[in-house]
């Protein structure tokens, strides 16, 4: 067993400086590395490239670090719900790539599977494919998309162990298997860290070869941006 | 008389057929599970990484960790199953979901469509939609005929910044059914009440008139 167990965030974020690019996990509020995002915010670094689905919300997720101007550029398929957002986008001072959601899933993976490019149909005769190779394969057109190069990756997984294996849950799974490994750095936070051994091999969903530290998470809000239910 | 949102949903159920893996996008599409016919099987797929996509949980029963595209909270259904946003996407790319249905603010009579972005308005972004867009073979677009301004929304050509080309198949409005055939806008079927003449008004884009065009059943 090769433990990749570090004893904080502090420790798992050693080395992040500002003006890196970082991946991060989750799909709206729902499985994203809370405990990163507020040590990166504690460690006020600035000029960050961020790739991730979402910018969270106006107090709550990326839209802490928006709150501090830490994001110079933010990488997103979906950027709504988040007024300092719209403002920093419309006053010029932050960068906006808007990148379809399977593309952006695609180009972590690749990046996680030493793919250096791709060919996706989507975006084809948009502006997302402005700039871009087309191919044609049987008769259908294709924009040539890249992996990512990213610093490092932030993921939040619910169980993982001293290896650095991880199990998601639910929906919180989303960007988060496809980003480990996708930069040179990968930190895992899990809601129950365990010894080696106390899961069960086949049950895991990213192996810890793709881990390069991981860490018991501390006090998740995990809280829910649209609540709804029904009456009966 | 023009149908409601409710009722362009219940028409566009009707589309739904035995063991078709669907996917709804957010607004009047996502009132179609309302009215999946009795005695057919259909499963939910929600893009962020969910099949056997349930109905919203009772009051209590919500978790954080489980949560549809537009983010509200959801159940599973059983023979549900999660996946990352890979397989999510590889699944939509891969043609298996058979049948996808999203709103729309323009089509063109080639089946172009335009939902993600009004020059000089706020852009939000495109989520999943061009790629669902991209790929999937059977596309329905639920929408209304015509704007808040009164012009059509069914057009020779897409005004609006593209979200994907010749890929929608079948358009349900509060006025008809429309399919796009290499010719332009065929119309299929009229509103209850509602004459051929005013459809043919409220498209902009070619429009194509069999001689018998029946009313809507429900």
């Amino acid at each position: 067993m090769i433990d990749k167990t570090v004893q904080s965030v502090v420790d798992a974020l050693e080395g992040v400086t500002s003006g890196m690019t970082l991946m991060l996990g989750g799909f709206g509020l729902c499985g994203i590395p809370e405990n990163a995002i507020s040590e990166l915010v504690r460690l006020g670094v600035s000029n960050l490239k961020c790739i991730s689905n979402n910018a969270g919300v106006d107090d709550f997720g990326l839209g802490l670090l928006l709150q501090q101007k830490q994001i110079k550029t933010m990488i997103a398929s979906y950027v709504g719900e988040n007024a300092e957002f719209e403002r920093q986008m419309l006053s010029g001072e932050l960068e906006v790539i808007l990148t379809p959601q399977g593309t952006l899933a695609e180009k972590c993976r690749a990046a996680q599977t030493g793919i250096p490019a791709f060919y996706t149909p989507a975006g084809f005769g948009t502006e997302v494919a402005n700039g871009k190779e087309i191919r044609t394969f049987h008769g259908k057109n294709y924009v040539m998309e890249e992996a990512y190069q990213a610093d490092f990756a932030f993921v939040k997984a619910w169980k993982g162990d001293e290896a650095g294996n991880l199990i998601f849950n639910g929906t919180a799974r989303n960007f988060n298997p496809l980003m480990c490994g996708a930069a040179k750095v990968t930190v895992a936070e899990v809601e129950e860290l365990l010894p080696a051994g106390s899961l069960d091999p086949n049950q895991i969903h990213i192996p810890g070869i793709l881990v390069n530290r991981i860490f018991q998470g501390q006090n998740y809000e995990k809280r829910i941006e649209q609540r709804t239910v029904r009456n009966i | 008389m023009a149908l409601d949102k409710m009722d362009i949903a219940k028409r566009i159920a009707q589309e739904l057929k035995d063991g078709f893996y669907v996917n709804l996008g957010i607004g009047i599409p996502t009132l179609v599970a309302n009215y999946v016919p009795e005695g057919i099987q259909i499963e939910f797929q929600s893009e962020n990484g969910i099949l056997g996509m349930g109905p919203f949980p009772l009051d209590g029963d919500e978790d954080a960790d489980l949560i549809n595209a537009g983010k509200q909270t959801i159940t599973s259904l059983p023979g549900a199953s999660f996946f990352d946003s890979s397989m999510s996407f590889g699944m939509i790319r891969g043609k298996h979901v058979d049948l996808t249905i999203l709103g729309a603010m323009e089509v063109s009579e080639k089946g172009d469509i335009a939902n993600w972005k009004i020059p000089g308005k706020l852009v939000k972004g495109m989520g999943g939609a061009m790629d669902l867009v991209a790929s999937a073979e059977n596309i329905i677009v639920a929408m209304m005929h015509v704007n808040r301004k009164g012009d059509s929304k069914l057009l020779s050509k897409c005004t609006l910044p593209i979200t994907g080309l010749g890929c929608v198949k079948r358009i349900v409005t509060e006025l008809a059914v429309l399919d796009v055939i290499p010719q332009g806008f065929c119309l299929v079927e009229r509103a209850p009440g509602v004459s051929v003449q005013e459809i043919k008004e409220a498209t902009a884009g070619k429009i194509i008139i069999p001689d018998r065009v029946p009313e809507m059943q429900f």
